[in-house]
């Protein structure tokens, strides 16, 4: 049933033309009656992504973002969101092989894949009216999922 | 009563064992560091604490705009805990919280790697590298 779950938020993530838009599924209901884990995303289960890339964040979930987005960040981790974030070449494949192979679906059709979560338009409109500056500012980072959404790291976004 | 003693002889020989042991990578580490500091610098005689905790806290110029210290993520006291830029909390870097530090080749060397990249803009020197170590394992 979990799987069968993750696997229509997965087709959630396919809906919209071209765009990646899990909003859809968020839209109305998810504090109403349907089950705790609808909105379950899967999270990293690859053990090497987990440790690789769950060193200096909680390791994002590959759902979330479209191959092509993973793709541009895992072909430049030595400057990695202002850090330098560089691994061996073997893993940089493996790695990346994971999370294009579960990556969310749709491409932008113009311009360079946006390489953050946080700019994808679903998330942007999602936190838009939700969060306050002070709350921002308190959690120091968008990519600290963990300070608001307490079971991130199990794929739970609901709060 | 002497049977006693002969026990507690031998479990104080065990203890000692395994503190050289868990002691041991770390001190190879360091002894490999020190061989490539001395081919580096010939001038070299011995790591030193006080320049590695100076290395530690300094800003440094040459590295990326918003990481200038090593203190940037493991904070100022060692002892503590740090945190990384997307908020995640580091465990202590001082080998008296967190004996596991420094005791595993591969991780140091990745982690040189990026930390040296990320702060200086260039790899760090084997007498940086060991200074810095054995500043922290005195913490
Ligand atoms: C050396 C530390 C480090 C490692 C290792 C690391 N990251 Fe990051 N990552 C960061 C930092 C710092 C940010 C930016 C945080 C911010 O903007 O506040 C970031 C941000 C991200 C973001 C964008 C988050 C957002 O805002 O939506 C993605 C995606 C990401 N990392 C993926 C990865 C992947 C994949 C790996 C594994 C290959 C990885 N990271 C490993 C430090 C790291
Ligand atoms: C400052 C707090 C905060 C941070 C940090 C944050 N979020 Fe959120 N997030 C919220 C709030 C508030 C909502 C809207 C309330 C809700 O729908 O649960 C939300 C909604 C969501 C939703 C929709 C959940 C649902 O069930 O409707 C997802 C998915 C999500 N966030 C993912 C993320 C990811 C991924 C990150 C990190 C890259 C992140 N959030 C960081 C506060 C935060
Ligand atoms: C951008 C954040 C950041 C900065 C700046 C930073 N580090 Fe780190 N460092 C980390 C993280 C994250 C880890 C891995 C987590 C852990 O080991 O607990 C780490 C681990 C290490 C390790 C591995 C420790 C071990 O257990 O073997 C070494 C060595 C290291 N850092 C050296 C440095 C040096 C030297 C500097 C300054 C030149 C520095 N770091 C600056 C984030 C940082």
């Amino acid at each position: 049933m979990s799987f069968f779950r993750s696997f229509t938020f997965a087709s959630l993530l396919m809906a919209g033309t071209g765009l990646l838009f899990p909003a859809a599924s968020f839209a109305g209901d998810h504090h109403g009656s349907r089950g705790d884990d609808d909105d379950r995303v899967p999270p990293v289960t690859d053990p090497l992504t987990r440790q690789e890339c769950g060193a200096c964040h909680m390791p994002f979930p590959a759902a979330l973002m479209p191959a092509a987005s993973w793709q541009a960040v895992m072909g430049d981790l030595s400057n990695h969101f202002g850090e330098d974030a560089s691994l061996p070449p073997a893993k940089v494949t493996a790695i990346t092989d994971y999370l294009t192979r579960n990556a969310g679906r749709g491409s932008l059709s113009t311009g360079a894949p946006l390489t953050r979560i946080s700019e994808q338009g679903w998330w942007v409109r999602e936190h838009r009216n939700e969060v306050s500056p002070r709350q921002w500012e308190q959690v120091g980072s968008k990519a600290n999922c963990k300070a608001c959404h307490k079971g991130a790291e199990q794929g739970d976004f609901e709060r | 009563m002497r049977s006693l003693l002969i026990v507690g002889g031998l479990a104080a020989a065990l203890v000692t064992g395994t503190a050289a042991w868990a002691a041991g990578p770390r001190d190879d580490i360091l002894a490999a560091l020190a061989a490539q500091a001395k081919a580096e610098q010939p001038a070299f005689t011995g790591f030193d604490a006080a320049r590695g905790k100076t290395f530690f806290q300094s800003a440094h110029s040459g590295g990326k705009p918003d990481t200038p210290s090593c203190t940037t993520c493991h904070g100022m006291d060692p002892r503590q805990p740090g945190q990384t830029r997307a908020g995640k909390s580091i465990e202590p870097m001082a080998v008296s919280q967190q004996p596991t530090r420094f005791t595993d080749q591969e991780k140091i060397d990745k982690w040189f790697e990026r930390n040296c990249s990320s702060v200086l803009g260039r790899a760090c020197t084997a007498v940086e590298k060991g200074d810095f170590i054995t500043y922290l394992s005195q913490q």
